[in-house]
């Protein structure tokens, strides 16, 4: 009899897929197949189109990826069942381009030097610096330039004050030249050179713009060159450049610049030529963070206060939300609906405005808290160090306590009112029936809420920079952060705020960030875990 | 002008700088997103145009100035990033431009704010401007990036204002091409105050006698105070942020402030804290509210309240800043000019616009007429001057302002200046003491 089953069984599943798919055929039909090839065919298109430009541009790595990518999109849909796959694509490759691969830029930020003055390669660097030490001799005269060719080499005729006709190249010195026309001040014909018109300038701009003249054979005595190619002017440079050995010569002192290894081209007694250039430094950032007392001290402040903001910021709203819903659940209360309604509205407005609108009420002699509220006293609201924390945690708890009278509303209606019937019968007093039973299982779908609500104020930024921009500074502390900070806020001041931006640093403690963020949230919801056990 | 930035400006800023952060290192992604493509490069069309036009080469034009040879146009592009006051001018000039040499010009416009820090970013992926707009002040970040190449004035420079040029010189080099002066200046109510003050005091006792709220107004933060604005009383005390080197640069190294002019200067501001003529709880907006509402005949602002004040019906003069010490009160000035990427690959084409379409009074004066500060360009400047009474006033302050030091140095005395300032205005501790504290700080800061 066994046999005679499983062939059966097997029959039977052969017989589902075969209806599986010729439903699957019949449903997509001819219409959305079309769409399908048209879609995927653009799709194509674009990722043909891209690549190409990206190869062109020796964007080899970012290339691939797109013409990988493409492929396998393709693939996906072109095949038969893989449900899950299709489903899933789309999603995976925003992941992949808004998350993962910002994680992994700060990632590898954060072990860089990434910051003003490190801020490009260093061919980069080399080149500005260049550019930026071409000094022009000072009160030296401006010469009428005219650019020249021969057998493709680019020259330069200049006429000087006393209308003398000068000719050079970058391997011969300026030289008087005979027999050139000149007209207005400006040459326009020279014997065996072709004169080039502005189009052609244009179109050997970087050329041109890179050639140097010697004014004579003593290279002292500077070089004539042109940034509009219509006049020149002599310069000097501060700094020759060996490619061979890599070094940087300042000619006045003769003094030599080498690649230090940490960005930037050093003497041996450790002066600095800026800019410098973007490496890998390791865990210096990470090293600098713990160690460097000026960061260590402000941040372990930060980092308590963070802490402190977080905790406070859930428990105050969570208490408020849970007793504000638990009062506007009750039957007795009449035209709950109403009041639920204003209840929500500080959670409609933009976070951001409320914080500014709250900055003004705060203010110490015309806000309305002072003047309105307490009767014109003179209270520092964000001035002073303790009132500003206050303040915050008291904004936060009305941009905050709606969403909490939200879910635990939800949650409240979601127990059977049975069971506070039951305790109730059993003489429990309603307190203790609201402790005993109800809270318990709210806990259950509230906890992992709270979590979630604990990390996002955490890392709550907006309203920290636009309530007290992190201030009231501390002036004893000796560095630019306030005593509402937090670690986000001191991330973003690090990185973008003053003249010396430092990504570097700021992604590392971006990193830091999210390793706290992520344990305290592994560590909570194994504990959240225990509670389902409840049900 | 890092002083008055936005709260608002920079948190678009930040997300901005998140965006930009994915941009900037490929945005290829094979989703489908037409985002991907970015534009070809236009290496391709100057070669191709370099082989036809190699021919017709030996014709000796008549025409001296190259910049007006229509016939043998050239080809290449320019692309410029500016704001939008300054886009919607300089259309104008690239179209010129344009059927002048053949160039290209692509103007992206962007929100002035933002140019400082996507430029630095953006520069180095290659996908920068050849010139953007900007402040002075920011040519620290910008030469320490290796962003910015120098432009040549040559003797165009003469033509310019002085302070101008000085604003874009950096270590010896400018780097910009100057297109307007912008600094503050007292505003005067002229019904309140039918004259303008000598001095400090004698402002102070006007607007006593004018009977409003406020004698003097000068909009203040309650943590940092705004030492932008009261620098102008601090120069009065002799006491400058830096002083200069010999030629005439800013030396980071000579922290002048710290010297007895600075602390005279914190004994008045906590003088005038405690008399309540300067009020920290009063913000900018509000001094501009108390002004136009007629409370008070003296703010102490920039050209960009005057509008405001004159929509609200405030007969409104522009008067040199009254001195508290007993020398000159100096404000600082905000160059804003063009300048070069260092990795631009069309300098010439971007020194010619510059120099020989941008420098020119015409477009100096457009600039002016849109934006409504004082021009660069010292005909431009002179005649804006003769026409308009309000930025005569501001020109002739700004005239005796000081550039705001560019130096990165600067960094560290913003970080500790205003807070420093609010602590002695509240009247937090002795004034002299505090304000040695603050020069330490910045001393240790810079080191």
């Amino acid at each position: 009899m066994r046999p005679l089953t499983t062939t059966r069984t097997e029959d039977r599943t052969a017989d589902r897929r075969r209806a599986r798919r010729t439903a699957e055929t019949a449903g997509i039909g001819w219409k959305l197949l079309l769409l399908k090839i048209t879609v995927l065919g653009l799709l194509n298109a674009v990722c043909v189109y891209a690549a190409m430009v990206l190869f062109f541009n020796e964007r080899w790595l970012i290339g691939t990826l797109v013409v990988v990518s493409g492929a396998l999109l393709t693939w996906i849909y072109f095949q038969r069942g893989a449900l899950p796959a299709k489903y899933l694509a789309p999603g995976v490759v925003f992941l992949l381009i808004f998350q993962v691969f910002v994680i992994f830029y700060s990632g590898y930020v954060a072990f860089t030097n990434y910051g003003t003055g490190h801020n490009s390669t260093k061919d980069h660097a080399i080149h500005a610096i260049m550019l930026q030490t071409q000094d022009r001799v000072p009160d030296s005269p401006t010469y009428q330039l005219t650019v020249i060719e021969r057998s493709g080499e680019l020259g330069f005729a200049v006429t000087t004050e006393d209308g003398e006709v000068l000719l050079g190249s970058a391997e011969a010195p300026l030289e008087a030249a005979p027999g050139a026309v000149v007209q207005d001040g400006r040459v326009i014909e020279v014997p065996d050179h072709e004169v080039l018109s502005f189009a052609e300038l244009v179109d050997r701009q970087q050329e041109l713009t890179s050639l140097s003249v010697p004014l004579s054979e003593d290279p002292n005595a500077g070089a004539l060159r042109t940034q509009d190619g219509q006049r020149a002017y002599v310069y000097t440079s501060r700094f020759v450049y060996d490619e061979s050995a890599d070094t940087l010569t300042n000619t006045a002192s003769g003094e030599i610049y080498t690649d230090g290894g940490e960005g930037a081209f050093v003497t041996p007694d450790g002066a600095e030529v800026m800019p410098g250039w973007r490496v890998n430094v390791g865990l210096e950032n990470f090293v600098r963070a713990v160690t460097e007392e000026s960061i260590r001290g402000p941040l372990l402040y930060v980092t308590a206060w963070t802490f402190g903001f977080a905790f406070l910021s859930v428990a105050t709203t969570f208490v408020m939300g849970l007793f504000l819903a638990v009062v506007f659940n009750d039957a007795r209360m009449k035209s709950r609906k109403y009041y639920r309604l204003v209840m929500i509205l500080p959670y409609a407005f933009p976070g951001f405005l409320s914080a500014l609108v709250w900055a003004g009420m705060m203010n110490q002699e015309f806000g309305f808290i002072n003047n309105v509220l307490f009767g014109g006293a003179s209270i520092p609201w964000l001035s002073d160090p303790w009132l500003a924390k206050l303040s915050i945690l008291i904004v936060n708890l009305w941009l905050g306590f709606p969403y909490m009278f939200l879910v635990c509303t939800g949650a409240l209606q979601s127990i059977p009112e049975e069971l506070t019937e039951a305790a109730q019968m059993d003489g429990a007093r309603p307190f203790q029936a609201f402790r005993q039973i109800k809270f318990p299982l709210l806990l259950v779908s509230i906890a992992p809420l709270l979590i979630s609500s604990f990390a996002f104020n955490f890392n709550n930024f907006n309203l920290v920079y636009m309530l007290t921009g992190g201030g009231p500074r501390d002036i004893e502390a000796g560095i630019n952060v306030g005593s509402t900070d937090i670690l986000i806020s001191m991330v973003y001041k690090v990185a973008f705020v003053g003249s010396q931006s430092d990504y570097g640093l700021a992604s590392a403690f971006s990193i830091l960030i999210f390793f706290i963020v992520g344990t305290i949230s592994v560590i909570a919801f194994r504990r959240t875990r225990a509670l389902e056990e409840l049900n | 002008m890092t002083v008055n930035t936005g709260r608002i400006t920079t948190m678009t800023a930040l997300l901005g700088l998140g965006a930009l952060a994915l941009t900037s290192c490929g945005s290829g992604d094979g989703s489908g997103d037409a985002g991907a493509a970015e534009p070809a490069d236009s290496e391709t069309t100057e070669s191709e145009a370099a082989e036809s036009e190699t021919t017709d080469s030996d014709t000796t034009d008549s025409d001296t100035t190259e910049t007006e040879g229509g016939e043998d146009a050239a080809s290449g592009s320019l692309t410029i990033w500016a704001d939008a006051n300054r886009a919607e001018v300089l259309t104008d000039v690239a179209e010129d431009f344009e059927s002048d040499t053949g160039i290209t010009v692509e103007i992206v416009q962007q929100d002035f704010e933002e140019i400082r820090d996507q430029f630095v970013s953006q520069v180095p992926t290659g996908e920068g401007p050849d010139i953007a707009v900007g402040a002075h002040d920011w040519l620290g970040v910008l030469v320490n990036n290796g962003v910015v190449a120098p432009v040549e004035l040559g003797d165009a420079a003469a033509e310019f204002e002085e302070i101008a040029v000085d604003a874009w010189t950096y270590e010896g080099q400018t780097y910009g091409l100057p297109y307007s002066i912008e600094n503050i200046a007292l505003l005067r109510n002229t019904e309140l105050a039918p004259e303008a003050p000598a001095d400090f005091e004698e402002m102070i006792q006007m607007g006593e006698e004018a009977g409003t709220e406020y004698p003097f107004l000068v909009g203040l933060d309650p943590n940092e105070s705004d030492p932008y604005h009261l620098y102008p009383f601090q120069t009065s005390f002799g006491a400058p942020v830096f002083g200069t080197a010999e030629d005439g640069s800013y030396d980071p190294s000579q922290l002048s402030m710290a010297e007895a002019g600075g602390e005279e200067f914190a004994g008045w501001l906590a003088e005038q804290g405690e008399a309540g003529v300067l009020n920290l709880n009063i913000d900018g907006d509000l001094a501009l509210e108390s002004f136009n509402d007629g409370n008070s005949p003296f703010f102490l602002t920039g050209p960009w309240n005057v509008t405001g004040a004159q929509d609200a019906g405030i007969d409104v003069a522009v008067d040199p800043i009254p001195a508290a010490g007993d020398q000159d009160a100096q404000p600082f000035a905000g160059v804003q000019g063009f300048f070069l990427s260092s990795q631009s690959e069309n300098v010439l084409a971007a020194s010619n616009f510059l120099i020989n379409y941008v420098g020119t009074a015409e477009v100096q004066t457009a600039l002016y007429e849109t934006g409504g500060r004082a021009p660069a360009l010292t005909e431009s400047f002179e005649q804006a001057l003769s026409e308009d009474e309000i930025v005569a006033g501001f020109g002739e302050v700004g005239a005796e302002a000081v550039p705001m030091p560019a130096i990165p140095e600067m960094g560290a005395v913003w970080d500790d200046w205003g807070s420093s300032q609010a602590a002695i205005i509240k009247g937090d501790g002795d004034p002299v003491e505090l304000w040695q504290k603050m020069s330490q700080d910045i001393s240790s800061a810079i080191d």
